[in-house]
C-alpha cells in the first residue's frame, strides 16, 4: 500500500516530537452548512485528523451525545451521499489533513460497498473505522478498502487475547484506535494505568502510530494520555461543543474555541520516549 | 434463467462463520468480539454435554411444564368449516394449536429461557441483562434469574412498558429491574440498541440473554435449537394424532424465535408448506407495519445481516404492529434465508385481521391468545376454508393473552 496522508501526517507528528490531536465530530449535526464550517475550523484550531462521523439511526457503541448529535444531522437531512460531499467540499480547500469517516456498516453496504469506495477516494477520504465489522467480517469492507487505497483503522480494546490482538493488527493500516474503556463513546474517564498498560500490548504487535480514544474530556485527559499514546481522540466533548454553540447560535466559533485549548494542550505534552 | 439450487437439506446452517446464505455473521463490536466467541465456545460444549442436556430437560419437564399440548381446536375448525359452507366450497380443514401458552410464564420464551440461564450459569457469569418487547421474554427472562439467583437488567421501551403494564409489575415482583427506553418510538429494537450498551459496558461479569433467533452468531443457532422443542414436539404429536404430517404449519414472525422452534424440525419434510405470518400493522402501503421479509431489504443491523425495514440511505425505519412482540424492524437471519431460498412463505396479517382472530379465538375456544399468535391464527382463518376437511394444519399458539386484554379493551373503546 502506497503512503497516505493518514502515514504522512504521523510521521511529520513523530518528527515534531508530539501526539497527534484527532478530533471528532458528527456530519451533518446540526445541519449541512454548519457543520461544514465546524469542519474547516477544526485544522485551524489545531486538529490534526479529522474524523467525520457518519450518522446512523442506531448507533449501538455509542453514548447519548453521539446518539443525540445522530439524530440531529438525520432530521436534517444528512445522508450517506450528503457527508462524501462534505468532505469533498473541505477537501477542495485542504489537501493535507487526513479523514477518517467513522460510523456502522449499514448506510455503506445499502449504498454499496463498491461505489462507496470509488466515492470516498474522489472525495479524498483516507481511512474507514466501523464500529460494527469485526476482523471476522473483513470481506465485507475492509479487504476492498486496502485494494481501494484507503485505511482500515482497527478499535482495539484491552479484553482482546494477545492472539486476537495479533489477528486484528495483521490488516490494520493508518493508526491503531486503542479502546481506553469498556463502554460506549463519551461515558467513563479511563484509567491512565490500565490504558498504557494496553498500548503496550499493542505495540508488542504493530509499529503503527496508536491513538487513544473513549471518555476523553478535556485539555487535561488530553495531556494525560498524549503523554502515553501517539494520539488522542476527542469526540463526545465537539459534539457537546457544538450542541452549546447551536445553542448560542456561533457553533463553528465555539467549536474553534473548544479545539485550539485541546491543540494547545496536545503541542505542550511531555513527550514520553516509547516503550517498546 | 438464475435457478436458486435446491439445497439436500434446509437444517444445516448456519455455516462455521455464523451464516445462513448471505444472512447471519457477526456484525458487532470489536469489544464484544471476545465475548461471543467464548459464548460459542461454551454452547459448542454444552450442547453435546449429556449432563447439560439432561438439566434442561428436567427443567423444561417439572418446572416449564413441557411437553405442551398439541390441541385440536375443534370449536375454530368447526366455526371455519361453516365458513366454508357458507361460501359453497364445503371444506375447512383441521386446525390443531400448539399450545406454547400453557407453558410456565405464559409463553414460549420459558424454553429459550431455561438453556440460556443454564449456559450463563456454566460460564461463571453473574449478572443477566435482556430486551424485551411484549414483555413475554422479560418475564421469562426475570423468573429464570429468579430461580437460579442472578441480578436481571430488562431493557425495554418505554412505549412498551405503557402498552404492557402487567408484564412489568410482573417483572418488578420477580426481583428485575426494569429500564425503560425512551430513544427512537420506545420500542423492542431501542432496547435492544440499549442491552448492547449495556453489554459493551460490563463485559467481564454479565450474560445477555437474548430473546429471539437473532442477534450476533451464536444467537440465531442457539435460539432456534433451545426452540426447537416446539417443533420437534409437535412433529411426534401430531403423527401420533392424526397418524400423519400437517398438510401446513404457521407461527407469528417478530424475531421469529417461536417460528423458527416450530419450523426446524418440519424443514425437510417437503409436503409441509410452512407459512411465516409478519405483523403487517396498518397495511404494507405506509411504512406503520413490521413486515420486514414482505417489504424490507437485506441490510446490518443488531450483529447480523437480514431483511429489515429501513429508507434509501440504510437508517433503519421503527414500524408498527398492535402486537409489541411483533413490534420490530428485522427478522432473524434463519427466516431471512428460508424466504429467500423459498422454503418458508411469510405473509403480512394487519393489526385488524389479528384483532378479530382474537376474540373470536376467545369466543369459540375459551382460549385467549396473545396477540402475536393471534396473528398466525388470522391466517389459519383466512385459509382454513379454502382447504379440504381432509386437510391438517398446526398453528403455533405461542403465547397466551392476558398481557394484551389492555391494549384489546383500548382498541375496541372499552374501559376496564
Amino acid at each position: 500500500m502506497t503512503t497516505t496522508r493518514i502515514d504522512r501526517r504521523m510521521a511529520k507528528l513523530k518528527a515534531e516530537g508530539r501526539p497527534a490531536l484527532v478530533t471528532y465530530f458528527m456530519g451533518g449535526d446540526p445541519d449541512y452548512e454548519t457543520s461544514l464550517s465546524i469542519m474547516k475550523a477544526l485544522p485551524k484550531a489545531g486538529s490534526d485528523i479529522i474524523e467525520l462521523g457518519m450518522p446512523f439511526s442506531d448507533p449501538m457503541a455509542d453514548g447519548p451525545a453521539i446518539q443525540a448529535a445522530g439524530l440531529r444531522a438525520l432530521k436534517a437531512g444528512q445522508t450517506l451521499a450528503r457527508t462524501l460531499e462534505m468532505a469533498r467540499e473541505f477537501r477542495a480547500g485542504d489537501n493535507d489533513t487526513p479523514i477518517v469517516m467513522m460510523g456502522y456498516y449499514n448506510p455503506i453496504y445499502i449504498y454499496g460497498v463498491d461505489r462507496f469506495l470509488t466515492d470516498a477516494v474522489a472525495s479524498g477520504i483516507d481511512g474507514l473505522i466501523i464500529v460494527d465489522l469485526p476482523p471476522e467480517m473483513d470481506a465485507e469492507l475492509c479487504i476492498p478498502a486496502l485494494k481501494a487505497g484507503i485505511n482500515f483503522i482497527r478499535l482495539i480494546s484491552s479484553n482482546a487475547s494477545d492472539i486476537r490482538l495479533k489477528q486484528q493488527l495483521g490488516q490494520a493500516s493508518g493508526f491503531v484506535y486503542c479502546v481506553s474503556t469498556h463502554g460506549t463513546t463519551g461515558l467513563a474517564t479511563p484509567d491512565p494505568q490500565k490504558v498504557r498498560q494496553l498500548v503496550r500490548r499493542i505495540r508488542a504487535f504493530t509499529a503503527l502510530p496508536v491513538c487513544v480514544g473513549f471518555g476523553i474530556k478535556s485539555a487535561d485527559d488530553v495531556q494525560t494520555f498524549g503523554a502515553i499514546a501517539d494520539g488522542v481522540v476527542v469526540g463526545s466533548e465537539i459534539v457537546h461543543a457544538i450542541a452549546r454553540g447551536v445553542a448560542m447560535g456561533s457553533a463553528a466559533a465555539s467549536v474553534g474555541a473548544f479545539v485550539s485549548d485541546l491543540g494547545n494542550a496536545v503541542r505542550s505534552v511531555p513527550r514520553a520516549p516509547r516503550i517498546e | 434463467m438464475n435457478q436458486p439450487t435446491e439445497p439436500n437439506s434446509f437444517r444445516t446452517g448456519p455455516d462455521e462463520q455464523g451464516m445462513f446464505g448471505i444472512f447471519g455473521g457477526r456484525f458487532v463490536a470489536e469489544t464484544l468480539m471476545p465475548l461471543i466467541l467464548d459464548l460459542q465456545r461454551h454452547w459448542d460444549e454444552a450442547k453435546n454435554d449429556p449432563s447439560f442436556k439432561a438439566e434442561l430437560s428436567d427443567l423444561s419437564t417439572h418446572y416449564a411444564g413441557r411437553p405442551s399440548k398439541l390441541y385440536y381446536a375443534e370449536g375454530l375448525t368447526r366455526h371455519l368449516r361453516d365458513v366454508s359452507a357458507a361460501k359453497g366450497l364445503g371444506g375447512g380443514a383441521k386446525i390443531y394449536f400448539k399450545r406454547e401458552d400453557l407453558n410456565h410464564t405464559g409463553s414460549h420464551k420459558i424454553n429459550n429461557c431455561l438453556g440460556q440461564i443454564l449456559l450463563a450459569k456454566r460460564m461463571g457469569k453473574t449478572r443477566i441483562i435482556a430486551e424485551t418487547g411484549a414483555g413475554q421474554h422479560g418475564v421469562a427472562s426475570a423468573t429464570v434469574a429468579a430461580r437460579f439467583g442472578f441480578p436481571c437488567f430488562v431493557y425495554m421501551g418505554a412505549t412498551d412498558v405503557e402498552r404492557q403494564k402487567p408484564n412489568v409489575f410482573r417483572m418488578k415482583l420477580l426481583g428485575a429491574e426494569v429500564r425503560p427506553v425512551s430513544a427512537g418510538h420506545g420500542t423492542l429494537k431501542d432496547a435492544m440498541n440499549e442491552a448492547l450498551r449495556d453489554w459493551v459496558t460490563n463485559v467481564h461479569d454479565t450474560y445477555y440473554l437474548i430473546g429471539t433467533a437473532a442477534g450476533p452468531h451464536p444467537y440465531p443457532e442457539l435460539v432456534r435449537d433451545f426452540q426447537s422443542v416446539i417443533g420437534t414436539e409437535a412433529r411426534a404429536q401430531i403423527l401420533e394424532q392424526e397418524g400423519r404430517l400437517p398438510d401446513m404449519i404457521v407461527a407469528a414472525v417478530g424475531g421469529g424465535s417461536n417460528a423458527i422452534g416450530l419450523f426446524h424440525p418440519f424443514l425437510d419434510d417437503r409436503s409441509v408448506k410452512i407459512v411465516g405470518i409478519e405483523a403487517g400493522g396498518r397495511g404494507l402501503d405506509g411504512i406503520e407495519h413490521c413486515a420486514s421479509m414482505s417489504a424490507g431489504k437485506p441490510g446490518v443491523l443488531h450483529g447480523n445481516r437480514t431483511y429489515l425495514l429501513q429508507n434509501d440511505d440504510g437508517q433503519i425505519l421503527d414500524g408498527h404492529s398492535i402486537s409489541a412482540g411483533l413490534d420490530y424492524p428485522g427478522v432473524g437471519p434463519e427466516h431471512s434465508w428460508l424466504r429467500d431460498s423459498g422454503r418458508v412463505d411469510y405473509v403480512p396479517i394487519l393489526d385488524d385481521e389479528a384483532l378479530e382472530a382474537f376474540q373470536l379465538t376467545t369466543k369459540v375456544e375459551g382460549i385467549i391468545p396473545a396477540l402475536e399468535s393471534a396473528h398466525a391464527i388470522a391466517h389459519a382463518v383466512k385459509v382454513a376454508p379454502e382447504m379440504g376437511k381432509d386437510k391438517v394444519m398446526i398453528v403455533n399458539l405461542s403465547g397466551r393473552g392476558d398481557k394484551d386484554v389492555h391494549t384489546v379493551a383500548k382498541m375496541l373503546g372499552m374501559e376496564i
